[in-house]
């Protein structure tokens, strides 16, 4: 690179938009609001702006693609032509394709594809305005609309990104962060079981900024885990009916 | 009743820990017993139990379920349960264990958009669900209104021992048949199943409503003495 480097950190400690070197940027989830998916999120993640949908389980085609003892998750992540500056072109790129599976192999832990023998589940992730850190928001909306379609898993799947700005860690880098800083780490957890499904790193670290990377993205997940639980109660427990002193009858 | 201890719960919360049975959509890890749904969970004398608030209708054996034939082949009948599964109904379940394919025309049963009651007879995970017309009230449903509802509304229709159920069949004077399956079939007067179909609807889109059977009182009593 020619061009000097823009300071991505200043004087005080603060990042370009502002932010202390562990802070967030601001996260919104919405469930369900998709009416022909089975299940659906969306996430606004700085400025990220993404949809997932996930249909079925249906029947599964091409037939030869059938798994006997389990389902088949099948993800696509697609980034619209219009989110970014210059115009994408709609085909799936090899960074689409990759991440596509990456976030498949995040997701299928969490999901009990042994309940859905011989039937496809697919997961659809839709960037309509990306942003740094858009595998991770993709895999916290995609496991929302997988419980909103009423899917059984062991646990939501939740994704946050640290990284590297010269020697400093920093949690939730942006695009020009991830373009202009030094390393970039995107981490997906199951909160509640305590395990990673998802860690990619590039960049040079060292033993100790490596420890402290990882162990930021996953105190920003359970963070994110929050908001998570947040947007899934308020679809399915509020409202003006109190649902848990719903009188239930089994015949 | 004794009191029953609900909790709101998403996949991956614990419902509660010690020694439970349990039933559908919960997994014991350790001596914790975990959600994999979003719902109701229970834990009374029946052990851990989870209402799921969303989903499609997974079979179970002995459920009641209503289904259309969508193909029939030498052997018996493939039948949409609104499941990702097809049920199949084996000709030997209906016409005893002397069916032969030569001897039996299966079309004179039940033909392809015929709809049927049925009971899931098994179901195990490497084939799909079988299912029986053995039984008082299975077999061809000839007439009739259908009104499909989400599965997981099933309970909620159906009532405390049917109170909901009950209710709307007394004030419309219909005789509603539930499908575990989602699957509703009404069948009565033209103006009371017109009138059950939008009560049924009523209680899928306000399952949530704490006060839900007096609501539908209301607008069922409400048209009834203005209508008739």
């Amino acid at each position: 690179m020619v061009e000097a480097k823009r300071k991505l950190i200043d004087g005080n400690g603060k990042r370009l938009d502002g932010r202390a070197w562990n802070e967030l940027r601001p996260i919104s989830l919405q469930v369900g609001l998709m009416k022909n998916a089975d299940g659906s999120a969306y996430i606004e993640w700085g400025k990220n702006k993404i949809m997932a949908a996930v249909y079925g389980p249906k029947e599964v085609h091409p037939k030869h693609q059938v798994l006997p003892d389990r389902a088949l998750l099948r993800c696509r992540y697609h980034m619209a032509p219009f989110s970014v500056d210059e115009r994408k072109n709609p085909a799936p790129s090899r960074r689409e394709i990759e991440i596509s599976k990456v976030i498949r192999e995040a997701l299928v832990p969490a999901v009990i594809v042994e309940d859905y023998p011989r039937t496809a589940i697919e997961v659809w992730v839709e960037v309509l305005q990306s942003d740094g850190g858009s595998r991770v928001a993709g895999i916290t909306a995609a496991s929302l609309a997988l419980a909103d379609a009423g899917i059984n898993m062991r646990d939501l799947v939740v994704g946050c990104s640290c990284g590297l700005i010269g020697d400093q860690v920093v949690s939730d880098l942006d695009d020009t962060e991830d373009k202009e800083g030094d390393g970039d780490m995107p981490v997906a957890i199951m909160p509640n079981l305590g395990l990673v499904s998802l860690l990619q790193v590039d960049g040079i670290y060292t033993r100790e900024q490596f420890q402290q990377a990882f162990e930021l993205a996953i105190e920003k997940g359970k963070q994110v885990y929050g908001m998570q639980r947040e947007a899934l109660t308020a679809k399915f427990f509020s409202g003006d009916g109190a649902v848990s002193s719903v009188e239930e009858g089994t015949e | 009743m004794p009191m029953i201890e609900r909790k709101q719960v998403i996949p991956g919360d614990v419902i509660a820990k010690g020694n439970y049975r349990y039933g559908s959509y919960v997994e014991k890890r350790g001596d914790e017993f975990i959600a994999l749904r979003v719902g109701l969970a229970e834990v009374g004398r029946d052990g851990v139990k989870l209402n799921p608030l969303t989903g499609s209708y997974l079979p179970r054996a002995d459920d009641e379920v209503i289904g259309k034939v969508v193909d029939v082949n030498g052997f018996g009948w493939v039948v949409d349960i609104n499941s990702c599964f097809d049920g199949f109904l084996p000709a030997s379940f209906v016409f005893g264990r002397e069916f032969s394919p030569s001897t039996h025309d299966l079309s004179s049963k039940f033909r392809v958009g015929d709809m049927i009651g049925a009971r899931i007879e098994s179901f195990e995970r490497s084939r799909d669900p079988q299912l029986s017309i053995r039984g008082h009230g299975y077999g061809k449903i000839d007439s009739g209104e259908i009104v499909k509802i989400s599965p997981t509304k099933v309970p909620r229709l159906i009532g405390r021992r049917g109170a909901m159920i009950n209710l709307i069949s007394e004030k419309t004077g219909c005789d509603v048949r539930v499908g575990q399956n989602g699957v509703v079939v009404v069948t009565g007067p033209p103006e009371g199943v017109a009138k059950t179909v939008k009560a049924v609807k009523m209680v899928e889109e306000e399952a949530h409503a704490a006060d839900l059977m007096a609501k539908v009182e209301g607008f069922l009593g409400g048209s009834s003495s203005g209508g008739s």
